[in-house]
């Protein structure tokens, strides 16, 4: 039995002044990460310090979009959605949706690419992953 | 320096209540402070330390003290780290008493979920203001439910836990229920019951979550020549341990919880190990809560947890780890949707012999709370107490 995903209305996003670049880059439908320069590792979520080295020595950097999914769950509400966390390629796990997909044929360790979907109003869209 | 056994739990107090139709918070936290002082032959005029979270009325303590006449507090602590704060609130008195901060704490929890119709599992939820995680989890969905399915499914995938393993935990909680004439679900229910009831959030059915619970329960603690005093049976705070665990900077594991750190913590305070303890309050917000927590606390080895749960080896009387014996959080009572209280309570009654007769165990002198609070698939505070009957 299939189970589409549905296309709920999604949230405005409550956006401030250390994460606004990741969204204004998501409205352009780029991926960016967060990268500490004192260790040259990535990090997730985007935020305006390193959480390796507490440091502002912090930048984001454009991921290449693709992953596998860690994990998931199909929320069984009147409208079914996914829930997951992707490892991307760079090895962050992100907390997203799966979306434009049979709900019932995903995998654990599936590939997986980035989507953008627009949320309410004039707030940037959401980043989520679609079976690649 | 060692504070192990410098403060008692002299008094614990559960709300009857699990539908609080006709009343509010304050007089809820009012009813359970007044439980537990009876409890303990005390008065509200010997309380001079209070604890509660941010699920009291206003700036908790400062509203609170002023509700329910408390007048000579020299020591206050609203630490929130949801459903454990409870739990981690017995070491904090533990820690206050030693230091001669106080020598008589109250511990309060109450709420109304169940009346106020909140949606508290299945509805997304944010718990703030200017929360740095909510632009990057709330738009996805984010409910207690998947928060929780997202471990259960890693924990198949790595391990081979099965759903049938999951319900051997409702299954032993229902066991206990039966006996609770409070609890709010006190059928006895069967593996297949579980299995087949309906799904919430893959794999996680509806008889994987927990309650939702009006009501909320009282703690007294107090200094060791107090508790002396008293004409109760003494339980004395022999460790704890506390934690936080979290996404660890996009590098989460969910395969663990906080309890693999405040366990060990607790354990070594105490001087015992995980096979000494003869009963356990685990937190049961949801069966895979319960199955992560007893492998990282250190009852099985990880992965090994669907095993250790399976064929009743937690029911009372029959397994060899018996876990809450009121029905838990499960069945009986998930009071304002934070069940570490009622985790410390039932150990409490255990150790007193003060458990239902047909889930008490015989000769229970060690026992174990912990409690899980938040998210286990984002991030939690994890607590975990050792208690002694003397």
């Amino acid at each position: 039995m299939a189970t589409p995903a549905s296309n709920r209305q999604l949230p405005a996003i409550q956006v401030d002044p250390t994460n606004k670049p990741y969204f204004d880059a998501a409205r352009e439908g780029r991926l960016l990460i967060g990268l500490c320069k004192d260790t040259n590792k990535h990090f997730w979520y985007p935020r305006g310090c390193s959480p390796f080295t507490l440091s502002n020595n912090v930048e984001l950097v454009e991921a290449k979009g693709t992953g596998t999914i860690y994990t998931y769950t199909v929320m069984r509400t009147k409208e079914p959605y996914c829930v997951a966390y992707v490892e991307l390629d760079e090895g962050v796990r992100v907390f997203t949706n799966i979306v434009d997909c049979d709900l019932d044929s995903l995998k654990i360790g599936q590939k997986v690419k980035v989507v953008f979907k627009p949320t309410q109003g004039d707030s940037p869209p959401a980043t989520m992953f679609t079976p690649a | 320096m060692s504070i192990s056994g410098k403060a008692y739990i002299a008094g614990a107090y559960e709300h009857p209540t699990r539908k609080a139709d006709n009343t509010s918070v304050a007089q809820l936290h009012a009813e359970v402070a007044y439980g537990a002082l009876q409890d303990a032959g005390l008065t509200k005029d010997d309380v001079d330390g209070y604890f509660c979270t941010g699920a009291a009325p206003g700036l908790g303590p400062l509203n609170m003290a002023d509700y329910l006449g408390l007048t000579k507090l020299r020591h206050l602590d609203s630490t929130d780290v949801g459903g454990s704060s409870y739990v981690l609130h017995v070491g904090h008195a533990l820690e206050a008493i030693a230091l001669g901060q106080c020598n008589v704490a109250l511990v309060t929890l109450a709420g109304r979920p169940r009346a106020e119709a909140m949606a508290t599992g299945t509805a997304p939820r944010s718990w703030g203001v200017n929360v740095p995680d909510d632009p990057f989890e709330i738009p996805y969905g984010r409910t207690v439910a998947n928060a929780y399915a997202l471990c259960a499914m890693r924990h198949m995938y790595e391990f081979g836990t099965t759903s049938e393993q999951l319900a051997w935990i409702k299954v032993a909680a229902s066991h206990h229920a039966q006996w609770n004439e409070h609890a709010m679900l006190r059928k006895v229910v069967t593996v297949e019951d579980v299995v087949n009831s309906p799904m919430i959030s893959d794999p996680l059915h509806r008889l994987d979550c927990c309650v939702i619970s009006d009501g909320g329960g009282a703690l007294i603690i107090t200094r060791p020549e107090i508790a002396k005093s008293l004409k109760r049976p003494l339980v004395k705070i022999k460790g704890h341990g506390e934690a936080t665990k979290n996404q660890n900077a996009g590098y989460t594991d969910l395969t663990y919880s906080g309890a693999r750190f405040s366990g060990p913590r607790a354990f070594e305070e105490a001087g015992v190990r995980p096979a000494d303890i003869q009963y356990a309050s685990i937190y049961d917000s949801f069966t895979i809560t319960v199955l992560i927590q007893l492998e990282d606390l250190g009852f099985c080895e990880k992965g090994q947890g669907g095993k250790f749960v399976a064929d009743g080896n937690l029911i009372s009387g029959t397994g060899k780890l018996p876990f809450n014996t009121d029905g838990g959080g499960l069945c009986n009572n998930h009071p304002a949707n934070r069940g570490g209280m009622t985790k410390v309570i039932e150990a409490v009654r255990q150790l007193r012999g003060e458990a239902h007769p047909k889930v008490q165990v015989p000769g229970c002198t060690l026992a174990l709370a912990h409690g899980t609070g938040g998210l286990l698939g984002t991030r939690h505070g994890s607590a975990t107490v050792i208690l002694e009957r003397e």
